[in-house]
């Protein structure tokens, strides 16, 4: 049987409780007759021969490219970037589509007689990878051959000698990228396309960049003015960074682009009903939830996340493509698209969400609450095509524990950013303006940066940032079961209970208003009329 | 009493939600392979010579004739009989010659032998049924059809898809002349005749009494032969059958010669000149139909 598309359910007298996601753990919460639940497609069928079909891909380019073999010479300088942790998520069941391509890559270098390889991670101002991620993403076989003779690095964006100034581009935007990528005769970029806003000239342009570089589109207004940053074609985020891949173009610096595409199939056995539809609930998922409800309530919050940041997702390949940048990503897109998008009409006055365990940046982490903003307002708010499920004005309501706790090690800035800025003001301007730099230059969290596993001092405004375009559409933001004070600080309204949360967001949108709940994950993308 | 909400208790379904396809386990659904196994064929064989046939030959007494005409045929075969009563797989089963007898399969309407586990279970242990469609013959029972055949299992299927409402034949499906055609197996037509006074359809009582079982001539499986035209064969088959029984063999022939073998549908009349049509006015006290004069 084909999967199932997304579709828009509305809650009747009949329908059973909803899932609803709530950090490392979930519940079943009843909604208010009327309110639409945005259902997301069931996962895509896998390509039953990935590395063939990767094979495929890199013999039979897309654009202006020519096939990768022929592209490598003995003698060439070749740089092999790779996404870093933070995609796809949950991080993805043995063996890592990574590993899949950049086998692939090597053998084809291998075959060309290519000496000069250098395996990069592109990790921007993220915190560097530890071996178990870098061998999880990348095999032991790539791992044990590269590692040893330093051969595979992680990008450091604070390194001088190590950044390459390639110019700007024609609205004044610094080009600066990672020397060795730079000086290249090759750079192979290895994508995974988890979300819409994922690859194309932003893979390079911001992977690979130095602050320098990345301040001129990771700002207040590039995100303001990105509506959304899930679509390309209405994101001010991808045109300036379209802006500086065609710059690097120019510059001379060759990519060949080699992106894929995953299905949602996100939830491994015996997860699998929080995939699952509920009113499709067998008792085996039944007494799954029961359980697993019961036993995380016990359990204290380390092993509730040890449990969590374990589960591997079953997700499937179902495309690759290389060659060209933008024809390649034209070619993604559609792709994701293809699995992600759900027809939503029209806008509500509520967006209701539940908040998953993971994001992008607390993978083997504690989701902490800058990160819960992060989440809520910048990417599933984001999470649309047209115009955002809730109307401007309007109330979103999050489901989150939102504790008032950070991870030291990976996100020392974060502490810093939540205890003396947050408490200070939460407008994202103000917020770039006033501190930004001082944290972005701080020498201990550069240090931290580099040598350690640090977010770079900088990141917890991007995160903020990421949600300035919803904060600046949104009327009224309430979490739902979260710390009081944690949430009081990100400048939201703390609810106990979902009904709650629903009387106090009839303060801002008046009564009997339209609800939208959008359940998520697995990923799903609105497209909404 | 209330039932436990969910999750404790299943979950109600929204309005609007089309229901997904769910993998349905009886009806067609119901798989049979377990009653072709060595156990089962043990346990039904004991069944039929232990206590169907002394049953069947000591309550409804066949006359069986035509035997001779299946003397050479070797298994497996489609037997196509006319169908009135409950009574008539058990006769069948009995008469059969004792090459085709323990090696048998029964096509049994799957919205009436296979609507819940514990009836198909029944049926498939006893007289080896296997779930057909009544209106047609699907893909599905094609396919296990042909399987079966192919197995050296041979079929006996009711071509009218039912058991008569009054005793007269009901038209026959030309699926049943395509599986013998496609499975390139000789088509048997059978006649069975008394059961309908014996078990008529929707009687609660079985008032013993004599029947008959004829068997035809296969009709060996010609691949140029369209199965529609097979079909309407294998119908004017039976209907002579039922002639040579109500008549004899000469009689019979030689109206089928001439194209005038009464309808075994009956006479194309209201229902009571049908039912008037089958009970002469000296039945009523025979159990034996009048042969004329």
């Amino acid at each position: 049987m084909s999967p199932r598309p997304g579709f828009v359910l509305e809650v009747d007298r009949s329908s059973p409780p909803s899932l609803l996601w709530h950090g490392e753990g979930f519940r079943l919460e009843r909604l208010p007759v009327g309110t639409r639940v945005v259902h997301p497609p069931e996962p895509l069928a896998a390509i039953e021969e990935p590395d063939e079909a990767i094979r495929h891909a890199l013999e039979h380019p897309q654009g202006d490219s020519a096939p990768l073999s022929a592209l490598l010479r003995p003698g060439m300088r070749l740089t092999i970037a790779f996404d870093d942790v933070s995609l796809p998520l949950p991080p993805m069941r043995a063996p890592d589509v990574r590993q899949r391509v950049i086998e692939a890559v090597l053998d084809t270098a291998a075959a060309a007689g290519v000496d000069d390889v250098v395996l990069m991670a592109a990790l921007a101002l993220h915190r560097r990878m530890t071996e178990p991620e870098l061998r999880h993403a990348l095999g032991d076989r790539i791992y044990d051959a590269f590692a040893p003779h330093g051969l595979l690095v992680q990008h450091d964006a604070e390194d001088p000698s190590n950044l390459e100034h390639l110019g700007q581009t024609e609205m004044g935007e610094d080009v600066e990228i990672n020397k060795r990528a730079a000086t290249s005769d090759l750079i192979v970029y290895v994508n995974i396309n988890l979300v819409a806003m994922d690859g194309g000239h932003k893979s390079v342009a911001t992977g690979l960049a130095s602050y320098r570089s990345l301040r001129h589109h990771h700002n207040v207004h590039t995100m303001v003015h990105s509506r959304s940053f899930m679509d390309q074609e209405r994101s001010e985020l991808h045109s300036s960074n379209w802006r500086m891949g065609r710059h690097l173009a120019a510059s001379g610096v060759k990519v060949f682009q080699i992106e894929t595409t995953l299905n949602n199939d996100t939830f491994p056995d015996p997860f699998r009903f929080l995939s699952r539809r509920e009113w499709e609930w067998t008792a085996r998922d039944r007494a799954t939830y029961l359980a697993t409800t019961a036993g995380l309530a016990r359990a204290p919050d380390r092993v509730k996340r040890t449990i969590f940041q374990s589960m591997r997702a079953p997700v499937g390949l179902t495309s690759v493509q290389a060659g060209e940048v933008e024809a390649v990503h034209r070619l993604t897109t559609a792709n994701v698209y293809r699995q992600q998008l759900v027809e939503v009409e029209g806008q509500s006055d509520v967006l209701l969400m539940g908040l998953p365990y993971i994001c992008p940046y607390n993978v083997n982490s504690i989701m902490n609450p800058i990160l819960v903003m992060c989440l809520g307002l910048g990417y599933f708010f984001n999470l649309y095509r047209g115009k955002p499920l809730v109307r401007p004005g309007g109330a979103l309501i999050m489901s989150h524990p939102t504790p008032w706790a950070f991870d030291p090690v990976f996100h020392p800035s974060y502490i810093d950013f939540f205890e003396q800025v947050l408490a200070e003001t939460t407008d994202p301007a103000e917020i770039e303006e006033k501190y930004e730099q001082s944290f972005a230059t701080d020498p201990w969290y550069i240090h931290l940066y580099r040598t350690g596993h640090a977010y770079h001092g900088v990141h917890p405004f991007y995160m903020w940032y990421w949600g300035a375009h919803a904060l600046d559409h949104l009327g009224r933001v309430i979490i739902v079961g979260g710390d009081p004070a944690a949430v009081r600080r990100l400048g939201f309204k703390s609810a106990s209970t979902l009904p709650d949360a629903l009387e106090m967001a009839e303060d801002v949108v008046g009564r009997h208003p339209s609800i939208t709940y959008l359940r998520c994950p697995p990923l799903l993308m609105a497209d909404v009329r | 009493m209330r039932l436990p909400a969910f999750p404790w208790g299943a979950p109600t379904r929204p309005g609007g939600v089309p229901l997904p396809p769910v993998e349905r386990e009886t009806g067609v659904y119901y798989d049979t392979s377990w009653s072709r196994r060595y156990e089962a064929r043990l346990a039904r064989a004991l069944l039929l010579e232990g206590v169907t046939r002394p049953l069947v030959h000591t309550v409804i007494p066949p006359r069986v004739e035509g035997l001779d005409r299946i003397e050479g045929l070797e298994a497996p075969a489609v037997f196509a009989a006319n169908h009135n009563s409950h009574l008539d797989t058990p006769l069948i089963l009995s008469t059969l010659p004792r090459r085709f007898r323990h090696r048998t399969v029964v096509a049994g309407a799957a919205d009436y032998f296979f609507d819940t586990k514990w009836k198909a279970a029944v049926w498939s242990l006893t007289v080896a049924a296997v779930p057909i469609e009544r209106i047609r013959v699907s893909r599905r029972f094609l396919e296990l059809g042909m399987g079966l055949l192919a197995d050296g299992w041979s079929v006996v299927i009711y071509p009218e898809g039912g058991r008569s409402p009054d005793g007269w034949a009901q038209p026959f499906i030309a699926g049943v002349a395509y599986l013998a055609y496609r499975a390139r197996v000789p088509l048997v037509p059978l006649h069975i005749a008394g059961t309908s006074e014996a078990l008529p359809k929707g009687a609660r009582r079985l008032r013993p009494g004599r029947t008959a079982v004829t068997f035809g001539r296969p009709m060996p499986p010609d691949p140029d032969e369209d199965p529609r035209r097979l079909s309407a064969r294998l119908e004017a088959e039976v209907a002579a059958l039922a002639d040579e029984h109500a008549t004899d063999w000469w009689q019979a022939r030689r109206r089928a010669a001439a194209g005038a073998t009464p309808a075994l549908s009956g006479p194309d009349a209201p229902g009571w000149r049908r039912s008037w049509a089958r009970t002469p006015p000296s039945a009523a006290s025979r159990s034996w139909p009048h042969k004329g004069p």
